[in-house]
C-alpha cells in the first residue's frame, strides 16, 4: 500500500463522524435550530451504539442503538425548545453535560470490552484496483451511509419541495407558519434527524474506529463538527470539503511529524483551527453581499401566533 | 396538537418568582428518584448534594472560590448575548488573560520586584483577553464572519500556545521538565482572606464586577445601547447606535473579564501556570449566563448555586460512592428544568380543540 | 403521613452520621485520580490496585476515591475534602496534583499524604513511583529482534522525562541488538485521545515502522497493529485481549503491593515519608506474558528481565552518549544515577528526531 494511499484512507476515517454529525446538524440549522448538544448526542450514540452492538455482536444494530440515543436526546432538545420556546444555545450546552455525564454511565460496565470492528465492504473486482480500489470501493458501512446520506441532504435541500419548505422555515418562520406550514412539526423533524446522525457518527467511534469503548471518547469533535456547518456556510457540497480539509491537517501533522519535521506539535495541532479561522474569513470577505450566510432565524425562538 | 404554546401578552411575576423554586423542586424529586433507582437513600443524597455543603465553613469557601470565574465570565457574556452577539470564546480569552499576566510573574521571578507586580498582572490579564476577544469581533465586523466558530476555534489555539509556553519557554528550570512555570512570588500571589481557606480578594472583584454591570446595563447610555441593539436591531439604527461599535464593546469588555478571571485563578488558588487550569469555567459560564437571565445579579445567584452543585457532587462521591457522572446527569437535568420553568414566565400553555383552522391565513 | 415521613428522614440521617461514627474505628484511606477509572490504562490499573487493597484488608479498611479530579484548582479542594473527611492515608496518583498535595499537606499535619511521579516530599508526604524504564529496556531487546524493517514506532504523549526515559531506555536496549535501529516519534499532546493515538499507530506503520511503542493509555494502537498484523506493546495494562496476534508484551502497573505495604504500616503506626522508586525488582513493575515470539527472542527477554531484576544489568549503564555526540556524566558510577533519569531531556545517539522544544 502506497503512502499516498494510505494517508488518504486514514483522513477518509477520520473525517467520517465528523462528515455525518455535521451534515445531520446542517439540516438542523438549516431549519433554524441551534442545536450546540452534538457532542452530547454522539458520546451517547457512543456508549449505546457499542452497547447494542456488544451484546447482538451486529455493527448494524449498533449503529441503529446509536441513532435512536441520538434521536431521543434530540427529542428532549426539541421538546425544551421547540414546545417550550427555550433558548436553544442554552438548552444545547445543557444536553452536552447531560449527554457526558449518561452516556459515562452507561458505558461505564463496557470499559474493556471489545468487539470486532465493522466489516469493510469489499466488491469482488473493483476492491483490488490499485491505488483507487480501496479507497473507492474498500470502506466500511459508515463510509458509504455518510456520503449517501450527504449527497441526499443536498438533493432533499435543493431539489424537492419539502426541502424547500425547510430552507423558509429556517429563512423567514413567521411567514412560513402564515402560509400554513407546520413549522414546529418540521423544525423537529429536523432537530430528530440531526440527533440521529450525531448518534450514528457517535457510534461509529467504538464501532469502526477505534473498537472500544472509553467515557469521552468523542473528544471534542460534536464541536469541530458545528463550527464545520458555520465554516460550511450551511451548504452540503462545503461540509464535504471542510470535514476532509480539518480531518486532513489533523492527519497530515502526524504524518509530518513521523516523518521528522521539526516544527513544534502544538503549532502543528493547532492548524486545523488555525486553517478553519481563515478560510471561513476569506469565504466571508469573498461573498459580495456581506453579512452572513446563515439562515436568518437560527437561534431565534418562534412561538407561532395564532 | 391539543396543547399549544402562545406568549402572554406581559410576563408573569408570579411564575418569575415561582420559576427557580419549582425547577429546584423538580431536580430535588427526580434525584431523589435516580438515587432510589440506584439503591440509595435519597434523603442522604439530597442532604449531601445540596445541604451539607451549605454546613461547612471550608465548603461555603470552596463554593465562593469556584464561582467567582464562573461569575465574573458569565457577566461578560451576559453583555454579550444582550446585544446579540454570541461569543463561545470565553475559554479561549481566560486562557489568553491568565498567560498574559503570568508573562510579568515569569519575567519578574527571582527579582527583587515590588508590589507593583501583582496589579501589573490583574491588568495585564484583562488587557490580554480583551485583546483575545477583539479578534472575533473584528472578524465579525469587518469580514462578517460568524462569531461562534471564530470564537470557539481560539479557544484551541489558545490551549495549544498556553502549552507551548509553559513546556518551552517559560518552563520551570528546576522543576525536573515538567510543563509548569515556576511557583509564583509570593508577590506575585493573591494573599487568602480567610486563615485555613482559600477564601481569596477574586471574590470582591466578582462582586464589584457584578454591581457595576448592574449599573451600567440599568443607568447608563452605554448599558441601553447594548440591549437596544441586542432586542432591536432596526431601531437601534433608526436612533444611531452603531452595532459594529456596540460589538467591538462587548467583545472587549468579556474578553476583558474573562482575562482578568483567568489572572486571578492563575495568581490565586493555582499559584503557577501550567496546562489544564481551566476545567471549562468558559463553557460552564455560558450557562450561569443564561440561568441568570442575562441579569447581573441573577448571573451572582446562578454561579453561585452552580459552584454548590459541584461541591455538593464530590461530597457524594466521597460519602456516597456515587460516580461524578451523576453529578453532571444532575446539573443537566437542573438546567432542563430551570429552563423550562423560565419558558413560562413568558409564555402559558393552552388547551385548544384540535381544529386546523387556527393555521389558516383566513 | 408527613410525620412518617419526617421520622424517616430523621432515622436515615441518624443512620448516616452512626455509619460515620463507627467509620472512625476503621482506617479511611483516600484516592484521587486523574481520569475515569475505567480508562483501561493508567487510572485503570491504580484502581484495579485500590480494589486489591480493599480485598485484602477488608472490614480495618475503607477506602474512597475521587475520579475525573482536574489537575487545577479543583483538585486541592478534592485532596482537601478528603482529608477533612477523616481519611488518614491519602493517595494523589499523577504528576499534576503535586503542588495541591503539598499545600493540603502542610495544612494537616496528622495526615499521610503520598504523591505519585512527584519529586516534593515533606514530613508527612512520601512520593512513590515505578521504573518503567526498566521495562522498556526489555521491550527495546525484544522490538529489534522481532523488527525486520529495522523502524520502531512510538506513540508519545507528552515529553516530559518519563517519557523521554522511556523512549531512550527502549532505544538503548533496541541498540544493544542491533546498533542500527532506527525510531520513528509522534506526539499526540494527549494522555489520552483513542481516536489520534490510532490515527498517529496508522502513519508510523505507513512510514515503515513495523513495531509500535506508546507512552499514550489507550488500547488503540495496540488495535491498529492487530489489524495490519504488526506487534506492539501494550501500557499500563495487559492489552492482550485488544492485539491477541499482536501483542508482544505490556508494561503493567502494579500498585497492590505497594498500597498494601503502606497501609500496613499505617495500621502498625510506622509510617514515615519515603521516596520509592520500584522497578522490576520490587514487582511495582510487570510485564505481561510474552506472547507471539520465537522462544529464544523470549528467553532473551526473561534473561534480560532477571539481568535487571537483580541489579546485574541497568538500561542506563555508562556510557551513554546523548544525541549530539557528548558523553553524558555518570553521576552514579556505574550507571545515571536516579536524578539524571527523573530529570531526563536529552535523547540518546541513534535517535534521529529532533528534541522537542530545543
Amino acid at each position: 500500500m502506497g503512502l499516498l494511499e494510505a494517508i488518504i484512507l486514514t483522513i477518509i476515517s477520520a473525517s467520517t463522524p465528523l462528515l455525518l454529525a455535521a451534515a445531520g446538524e446542517l439540516v438542523v440549522e438549516r431549519a433554524g435550530v441551534l442545536n450546540l448538544g452534538v457532542e452530547g448526542m454522539m458520546i451517547m450514540g457512543a456508549a449505546c451504539g457499542f452497547a447494542g452492538a456488544y451484546f447482538t455482536s451486529s455493527t448494524f444494530v449498533g449503529a441503529a442503538c446509536g441513532a435512536l440515543a441520538g434521536v431521543g436526546l434530540a427529542a428532549t432538545f426539541g421538546a425544551l425548545t421547540l414546545g417550550l420556546a427555550v433558548n436553544q444555545v442554552a438548552a444545547g450546552l445543557a444536553l452536552t453535560i447531560f449527554g457526558i455525564g449518561l452516556s459515562g454511565l452507561i458505558g461505564a460496565g463496557f470499559v474493556g470490552e471489545r468487539i470486532a470492528a465493522a466489516p469493510v465492504l469489499a466488491l469482488p473486482l473493483l476492491t483490488s484496483l490499485p491505488f483507487a480500489g480501496r479507497i473507492l470501493f474498500g470502506q466500511n458501512a459508515f463510509v458509504y451511509l455518510t456520503v449517501a446520506l450527504v449527497i441526499g441532504i443536498w438533493w432533499f435541500l435543493y431539489r424537492t419541495r419539502a426541502g424547500l419548505i425547510l430552507r423558509a422555515i429556517g429563512d423567514n418562520p413567521i411567514s412560513a407558519h402564515a402560509l400554513g406550514y407546520p413549522v414546529l412539526k418540521i423544525r423537529m423533524l429536523a432537530v430528530l434527524f440531526g440527533g440521529a446522525c450525531a448518534g450514528i457518527a457517535g457510534a461509529y467511534l467504538p464501532l469502526a474506529y477505534t473498537p472500544f469503548f472509553v467515557p469521552g471518547m468523542t473528544a471534542g469533535r460534536g464541536w469541530i463538527a458545528l463550527a464545520l456547518v458555520v465554516f460550511a456556510s450551511w451548504r452540503p457540497g462545503r461540509v464535504v470539503a471542510g470535514a476532509y480539509l480539518f480531518g486532513a491537517v489533523s492527519i497530515l501533522q502526524l504524518y509530518a511529524q513521523g516523518a521528522g519535521l521539526a516544527i513544534p506539535s502544538q503549532l502543528m495541532s493547532s492548524l486545523p483551527y488555525l486553517a478553519t479561522i481563515v478560510v471561513l474569513v476569506v469565504i466571508s470577505r469573498a461573498r459580495s453581499s456581506g453579512g452572513s450566510a446563515a439562515p436568518a432565524s437560527l437561534g431565534l425562538v418562534f412561538v407561532p401566533d395564532r | 396538537m391539543p396543547l399549544v404554546l402562545e406568549r402572554r401578552a406581559e410576563r408573569s411575576a408570579a411564575i418569575a418568582l415561582a420559576s427557580p423554586l419549582i425547577a429546584i423542586a423538580l431536580t430535588l424529586v427526580t434525584v431523589a428518584i435516580l438515587f432510589a433507582a440506584i439503591g440509595k437513600s435519597p434523603i442522604a443524597a439530597l442532604y449531601v448534594y445540596f445541604v451539607e455543603p451549605l454546613t461547612d465553613g471550608f465548603a461555603l469557601q470552596e463554593i465562593a472560590v469556584k464561582a467567582t470565574p464562573l461569575v465574573m465570565i458569565a457577566v461578560g457574556l451576559a453583555l454579550c448575548y444582550l446585544a446579540n452577539v454570541w461569543n463561545i470564546g470565553a475559554e479561549g480569552q481566560f486562557l489568553f488573560g491568565a498567560l498574559s499576566g503570568s508573562a510579568i510573574a515569569v519575567y519578574t521571578h527571582g527579582t527583587a520586584a515590588g508590589a507593583w507586580v501583582l496589579p501589573a498582572m490583574l491588568v495585564a490579564g484583562a488587557l490580554g483577553g480583551a485583546l483575545y476577544a477583539l479578534i472575533p469581533a473584528i472578524c465579525k465586523v469587518r469580514f462578517a464572519a460568524s462569531e461562534i466558530l471564530t470564537s470557539l476555534m481560539l479557544v484551541y489555539v489558545a490551549d495549544f500556545f498556553m502549552d507551548y509556553l509553559v513546556r518551552g519557554p517559560w518552563r520551570d528550570p528546576a522543576g525536573y521538565n515538567f510543563p509548569t512555570t515556576a511557583d509564583f512570588d509570593p508577590v506575585a500571589t493573591l494573599p487568602t482572606l480567610i486563615e485555613g481557606g482559600r477564601l481569596h480578594p477574586g471574590s470582591i472583584v466578582a462582586l464589584i464586577v457584578v454591581a457595576a454591570a448592574a449599573i451600567m446595563l440599568a443607568r447608563t447610555i452605554q448599558g441601553f445601547e447594548i440591549r437596544v441593539v441586542g432586542a432591536a436591531p432596526k431601531a437601534a439604527r433608526f436612533a444611531g447606535f452603531d452595532a459594529n461599535r456596540v460589538t467591538l464593546l462587548v467583545f472587549a469588555i468579556s474578553g476583558a473579564l474573562a482575562g482578568l478571571a483567568g489572572i486571578i485563578e492563575v495568581a490565586g488558588p493555582i499559584g503557577n501556570l501550567r496546562p489544564g487550569i481551566s476545567p471549562g469555567y468558559g463553557f460552564t459560564a455560558i450557562i450561569v449566563a443564561v440561568l441568570g437571565r442575562l441579569n447581573p445579579i441573577g448571573i451572582l445567584i446562578a454561579g453561585l448555586f452552580l459552584g454548590l452543585t459541584f461541591i455538593g457532587g464530590e461530597g457524594a462521591q466521597i460519602s456516597l460512592k456515587v460516580p461524578l457522572d451523576l453529578t453532571k446527569v444532575i446539573q443537566g437535568l437542573l438546567l432542563f428544568y430551570v429552563l423550562a420553568c423560565d419558558s413560562l414566565i413568558v409564555h402559558r400553555i393552552r388547551v385548544v380543540s384540535s381544529r386546523k383552522g387556527a393555521h389558516g391565513a383566513a | 403521613m408527613r410525620r412518617l415521613l419526617m421520622s424517616m428522614a430523621a432515622a436515615a440521617l441518624v443512620v448516616a452520621c452512626g455509619a460515620g461514627a463507627f467509620a472512625a474505628d476503621k482506617l479511611k484511606v483516600g484516592f484521587i485520580y486523574l481520569g475515569p477509572r475505567g480508562d483501561f490504562g493508567w487510572t485503570y490499573q491504580h484502581e484495579v490496585g485500590r480494589q486489591e487493597l480493599a480485598k485484602a484488608y477488608g472490614d480495618k479498611i475503607e477506602t474512597t476515591f475521587l475520579e475525573n479530579v482536574n489537575e487545577g484548582p479543583d483538585a486541592e479542594r478534592s485532596i482537601e475534602q478528603l482529608a477533612r473527611t477523616g481519611h488518614k492515608l491519602i493517595f494523589t496518583t499523577s504528576f499534576g496534583f503535586m503542588d495541591p498535595t503539598v499545600k493540603v499537606a502542610k495544612k494537616y499535619p496528622k495526615i499521610f499524604f503520598e504523591h505519585n511521579t512527584g519529586y516534593k516530599r515533606a514530613e508527612n508526604l512520601a512520593t512513590y513511583s515505578a521504573r518503567f524504564y526498566e521495562g522498556r529496556y526489555v521491550q527495546g531487546q525484544i522490538a529489534a529482534k522481532m523488527s525486520k524493517t529495522g523502524v520502531l514506532g512510538y506513540v508519545g504523549s507528552f515529553p516530559i522525562p518519563e517519557v523521554i526515559s522511556g523512549i531512550n531506555a527502549t532505544i538503548l536496549g533496541a541498540q544493544s541488538i542491533n546498533p542500527n535501529i532506527k525510531v520513528k516519534i509522534i506526539w499526540v499532546n494527549s494522555w489520552f485521545d483513542p481516536g489520534k493515538e490510532a490515527d498517529a499507530a496508522k502513519a508510523l506503520l505507513d512510514q515503515g515502522a513495523d513495531i509500535l511503542m506508546q507512552h499514550t493509555d489507550s488500547p488503540a494502537a495496540m488495535q491498529v497493529a492487530e489489524q495490519r498484523g504488526a506487534h506492539a506493546f501494550g501500557q499500563d495494562s495487559d492489552m492482550i485481549k485488544f492485539g491477541p496476534k499482536a501483542q508482544l508484551t505490556a508494561i503493567v502497573n502494579n500498585w497492590a503491593p505497594y498500597y498494601k505495604e503502606r497501609v500496613q504500616l499505617v495500621l502498625d503506626g510506622k509510617w514515615t515519608a519515603t521516596d520509592t522508586w520500584g522497578g522490576l525488582k520490587d514487582n511495582l513493575v510487570t510485564m505481561a506474558p510474552y506472547t507471539n515470539m520465537p522462544d529464544d527472542v523470549k528467553k532473551l527477554a526473561m534473561d534480560t528481565q532477571a539481568a535487571i531484576t537483580s541489579g546485574k544489568l541497568h538500561p542506563f549503564k555508562c556510557p551513554v552518549v546523548a544525541q549530539d555526540g557528548s558523553t553524558v556524566e555518570c553521576k552514579g558510577g556505574t550507571h545515571l544515577d536516579d536524578g539524571q533519569i527523573l530529570g531526563m531531556n536529552f535523547y540518546v545517539k541513534g535517535i534521529d528526531e529532533k528534541f522537542p522544544g530545543k
